[in-house]
């Protein structure tokens, strides 16, 4: 068993990590880190899937199999829909008509 | 698979994850930081089923399959106007996977009480709330706060309820206490949001995208898992940063936020009346005949650009005054502009604006002095002069859109109604305004057809 203490000592050093990532993130890309964070969260299925992996068929492995779904939406919808947001997202094209002349 | 290499592979999980919200720094690096991260998700599923504690795999990988499928279908599917309702939709999801998680820790025997007891509290606020949220943002329910008498006071019972119920359960395992603090939980995630109204979106949104996150740590603390309490730490303030952004881009308190509307503060906002104030009506000609003439136009989107779905439009606008007429074209937003952070950006990018083009609060108030033409399109709030000027107004204090200083300002608007604040806008009645009424997107299509003629 791992000491509380080691667990809270990575618990607040993640803190400090999520701070200063999320702090470089650039505003216009907010919509797509909320949709990312969110499907990156969905890493509670790994909760899931040990309590869904075990070799017998109750109602624990029921509620962890129902716990491995809906974290496979949040993953896997999460991931999809950054993606295509972040596809939209494009620089200008090299060539830009020159400015016209102006009374 | 043996112990030492699956926290190999939940190390480089960690480091994925990071990588990939570092790669938010910029839009050049975020594809491949959203690979990057997928990558990390794949490696932990797959080295956690390959590790002993799972046996069975089976139904396990059908489960998986089922969900990815059903979420991916969702996430290809759904219009990029219905972004903010999908993100808390997939938010609730996560919540829920985070109940049955403790519940099912608890039914096997698991002793550690509090953490799951907190993985159960975390995840059913975050998941009733993110329903409460979804339905609100797609019209299922009044977007609008809803407030009635004694809400606070039902809530801190329920908040006291919960507590005892969960120190019952701590102290006497009673698996009756669990289900109750489920119940009480889920109906305090639904009260808690009810009272948000529309334009507050983008805050609980981030609250609630925060809590899954803390609901993993929960959960890493139970089952021990070091992986889930690093994630879940990121997630949680991802979230708690976002809604602090939001939160100050308002001038707001977080509690005010979270107590609803702007109530109780209208008397304030009705001492600036004046019966001699009569707003200017321009025409789109008018609008189309300024920025054609015009050497800088700002473009400020807002809420009403998302509704009307007008963005496609805009940038054809856009792209006519530039290539047409050799104006410079901006664009301005507010952070909180839309139903959640960054919701303006997201739209104009869909209609192909370039990045460079799209400018940020701080990076485009200075511009608007030098600008010929302001064209605020739904936004209304986040433009008013009030908020500079008048320290008895709700909004006093948040940071504004300086539209006021461009030489001609036109707002396109349904009518001369406030906005979600309730405050009215002065603006309006100035001189160099001129109100274009109707549909964002019938204006604008009109502007265009005046622009190509």
């Amino acid at each position: 068993m791992i000491d509380f203490w080691m667990l809270m000592t990575i618990l607040v050093l993640a803190c400090f990590v999520g701070y200063f990532v999320v702090w470089g993130v650039t505003p216009a890309l907010h919509s797509p880190l909320m949709s990312v964070s969110n499907a990156i969260s969905g890493v509670v299925i790994v909760g899931a899937l040990i309590t869904a992996g075990i070799d017998d068929m109750n109602e624990v492995k029921i509620l962890g199999l129902a716990a491995v779904v809906l974290a496979s939406i949040n993953i896997f919808g999460g991931f999809a829909v950054t993606q295509r947001m972040l596809l939209m997202f494009k620089k200008k094209k090299a060539s830009t008509p020159a400015l016209k002349e102006k009374k | 698979m043996s112990a030492s290499m699956l926290s190999f592979c939940y190390l480089l999980s960690c480091v994925l994850f990071i990588l990939s919200i570092r790669g938010l720094a910029s839009p050049e690096t975020a594809r491949k930081g959203n690979v990057l991260g997928l990558v990390g998700m794949v490696l932990a599923i797959a080295a956690t089923i390959a590790s002993p504690s799972v046996a069975e795999y089976v139904w396990v990988i059908i489960a998986i399959l089922l969900g990815g499928g059903i979420g991916t279908y969702f996430a290809l599917k759904v219009k990029m106007t219905s972004l903010p309702q999908m993100i808390a939709a997939f938010n609730g999801m996560g919540g829920l996977s985070a109940v049955f998680i403790s519940l099912a820790e608890i039914l096997s025997g698991s002793d550690m009480r509090i953490e799951n007891t907190l993985g159960l509290i975390i995840g059913a606020v975050a998941f009733s709330g993110s329903m409460i949220a979804f339905a609100k943002l797609h019209g299922l329910i009044k977007a609008k706060a809803i407030v009635f008498v004694g809400q606070q006071f039902l809530n801190l019972i329920l908040a006291l309820c919960s507590l005892g119920v969960c120190a019952y359960f701590v102290i006497s395992g009673d698996i009756v206490g669990f289900y109750a603090l489920a119940g009480l939980c889920l109906v305090l995630g639904i009260l808690i949001v009810l009272p948000i109204g529309g334009a507050d979106m983008p805050v609980v949104i981030s609250i609630l995208n925060a809590y899954s996150g803390w609901a993993g740590v929960a959960i890493g603390f139970s089952l021990n898992n070091v992986l889930l309490i690093i994630v879940g730490a990121i997630v949680g303030a991802s979230g708690a940063i976002l809604s602090y952004i939001m939160v100050k881009a308002m001038n707001r308190s977080l509690s005010s936020v979270m107590l609803g509307g702007f109530g109780g503060r209208h008397t304030a906002a009705a001492s600036y009346q004046d019966d001699a104030k009569v707003a200017k009506v321009g025409s789109p000609e008018d609008a189309a005949f300024a920025m054609e003439n015009a050497n800088k136009v700002i473009i400020v989107p807002g809420y009403g650009m998302a509704a009307a779905q007008a963005q496609h439009i805009l940038k054809t606008m856009g792209d006519d005054l530039h290539k047409k007429y050799g104006v410079k074209v901006m664009y301005a937003i507010h952070p909180v502009a839309g139903r959640m952070p960054g919701h303006m950006n997201v739209l104009l990018a869909e209609a192909n604006v370039p990045y460079e083009d799209v400018f940020e609060l701080e990076a485009i108030n200075r511009e608007f002095a030098t600008a010929d033409v302001a064209y605020v399109i739904g936004a209304n709030d986040v433009t008013n002069p009030l908020a500079k000027t008048a320290p008895d107004s709700p909004i006093y204090g948040m940071p504004v859109l300086d539209v006021e200083k461009a030489k001609t300002v036109f707002f396109v608007k349904r009518s001369l109604n406030s906005g979600y604040s309730g405050v009215e806008n002065p603006l309006f009645f100035a001189d160099n305004t001129f109100m274009l009424y109707g549909d964002a997107k019938k204006v604008t299509e009109e502007i265009v057809s005046v622009l190509e003629k």
